[in-house]
């Protein structure tokens, strides 16, 4: 696997409360870890526990109410370049009158590049993600798995040192989801991207990431911090009949069960039960 | 094989149905034999002798300039207002009361006292007054345009650094361009309008002039040369835009038959 270095992000005690006084409604109490250069840290809570909150604070496109976010060491004011952002909502992510070529060209437009240079990073991203043959073509015309698959790319080429990715892969299907699973792995070695990747999806969790973060109810502090020991390269049969992995999945899955249960939230923790918690 | 079929009786009904009206529309004139409906005949003459072309250049071309200049401003303007009010829930709220009052007024209110304040009678309070009309249906529009842009575009856009001009140009324009559209082709038509509505008062030239003198010396057939004339620019200016829309809006059509498949 890839080589896990320095503290590339740390979260230090972030609390975010939407609306003031009365109307305040405390979204994020206190949460804090770190990611490493070249990690895949995996976010996990129960549904509405303020994980996309979470992530629009560390993208700099929120400011947290108290506490920090470093990025190398230097506090997020806004967003800052070394960082990529993929969404669930892949199709209004993308833009409509736009090909696949200029849709992942957009945020390139800004950067000091050679026209040439801005094209081979288009082209070398849409090849990671297996869409060359679509590149003139518009998102419209592609399926929901490819359209993620775009957003994807334009993520890449941006050259990003960390992917924030935010349940990007919760409105496809199940099938299209394991291969953009692989899809990820794959590029995080190519690109050595390190990847925050919000999920509540248990399985997903475990199988993708070096680390996985349980988060408590809303107002969310961090449950607990669990190390994924899985050996690499990951692969969606061998890997899912690992004991550790059924294991791992295990514990992560009783963590956020009890958390439920103990938020007094016992009808989402049975409806959890029930449909494996993977539908909010 | 059966759509072919179906095309072609489409566009032979499209001209033909046109067509029955007017051979109605001749026999009509020819059987009533009343002088305020001249027959088609005689107007369709008069037609020809008039704009096609030997007075062209002295009454059709000044309307056209009008129309042309002051769409133009209408479209300016309502882009430079239109797109800042859309972003802005202050600017709205500040400028909507103004815009919502100034829209509800008949333009012929204001006809006399555009001659004063614009101390014109020429072109520049005719092409102001067109374009003051036409910038109301541009300019909502537009503000709603802009309002309705998914907020997960502009949230991506963002976490991309891009801000500012360059956010309007890119992402901005392109999402509210369908609405603007919708404002355009209610402006266009309006245009018309306004432009006859101007050349009644205090003008030496233009069809609006045309048909006004026409009538009031009872000469009938020239004037229904012109209103012939101003449906027939009505409904080119309206093709025209169409034509632009469909090349520029072509995504949008495809966007839209993809979504509700």
């Amino acid at each position: 696997m890839s080589t896990v270095g320095k503290r590339l992000l740390e979260i230090r005690h972030v609390a975010k409360t939407y609306g003031s006084g009365d109307s305040a409604a405390p979204a994020i109490a206190d949460v804090s870890f770190a990611v490493d250069d070249g990690e895949f840290v995996c976010v996990v809570g129960p549904s509405g526990c303020g994980k996309t909150t979470l992530l629009k604070c560390v993208g700099g496109l929120l400011s947290p109410t108290s506490g920090d976010i470093l990025l190398r060491g230097r506090p997020v004011a806004g967003p800052p370049e070394e960082m990529a952002l993929v969404f669930q909502e892949y199709g209004r992510a993308l833009m409509p009158w736009s090909t696949v070529r200029n849709n992942v060209l957009l945020p390139l437009r800004h950067k000091k590049l050679g026209r040439q240079r801005r094209n081979a990073l288009v082209e070398e991203a849409l090849e990671a993600v297996g869409l060359t043959a679509f590149i003139d073509r518009y998102p419209w015309q592609l399926s929901g798995g490819m359209q993620q698959r775009v957003a994807i790319a334009r993520a890449l080429a941006y050259q990003p040192s960390i992917l924030l990715m935010d349940e990007p892969f919760a409105s496809v299907d199940a099938q299209t989801r394991g291969d953009l699973e692989d899809l990820v792995l794959r590029v995080r070695e190519e690109f050595a991207v390190t990847i925050l990747f919000v999920t509540h999806d248990i399985d997903e969790s475990v199988y993708l990431s070096d680390r996985v973060v349980v988060l408590t109810h809303g107002p969310t502090e961090v449950k607990a911090i669990i190390e994924v020991d899985l050996p690499f390269p990951r692969d969606q049969i061998a890997t899912k009949e690992l004991p550790d992995f059924a294991h791992l999945r295990g514990h992560v899955y009783r963590l956020i069960k009890r958390e439920q249960v103990e938020s007094g939230d016992e009808l989402a923790a049975t409806l959890s039960t029930a449909t494996k918690g993977e539908r909010p | 094989m059966r759509s072919r079929t179906y095309q072609s009786a489409a566009i032979a009904a499209e001209i033909a149905v046109p067509l029955l009206i007017l051979a109605a529309w001749q026999a009509w004139t020819v059987h009533a034999n009343d002088p305020l409906f001249p027959r088609l005949s005689t107007i369709l003459v008069q037609f020809k002798d008039m704009w096609l072309f030997s007075q062209f250049q002295l009454h059709v071309v000044p309307s056209l300039i009008r129309i042309a200049a002051g769409f133009a401003l209408a479209v300016i303007l309502g882009l430079i207002i239109g797109v800042p009010l859309g972003l802005s829930r202050w600017g709205r709220l500040l400028a909507m009361p103004h815009i919502e009052w100034w829209r509800a007024m008949p333009p012929p209110a204001l006809l006399p006292i555009s001659i004063l304040l614009l101390h014109s009678i020429g072109d520049r309070q005719k092409i102001s007054f067109i374009a003051f009309f036409c910038l109301f249906p541009i300019l909502l529009n537009t503000i709603d345009g802009v309002r309705g842009i998914d907020p997960n575009l502009i949230e991506t856009t963002r976490s991309y650094g891009i801000r500012g001009f360059e956010q309007i140009r890119r992402v901005v324009l392109p999402a509210a361009l369908p609405q603007i559209f919708a404002g355009l082709r209610t402006s266009l038509s309006l245009a018309v309008i306004i432009m006859v509505l101007t050349e009644y008062f205090s003008s030496t030239n233009g069809v609006g002039y045309v048909l006004l003198i026409s009538k009031n010396t009872f000469q009938l057939a020239p004037m229904w040369a012109a209103i012939v004339l101003i449906g027939v620019l009505g409904y080119l200016l309206n093709l025209m835009l169409i034509l632009v829309e469909r090349r520029v809006l072509a995504w949008h059509r495809g966007w839209r038959a993809a979504a509700t498949q």
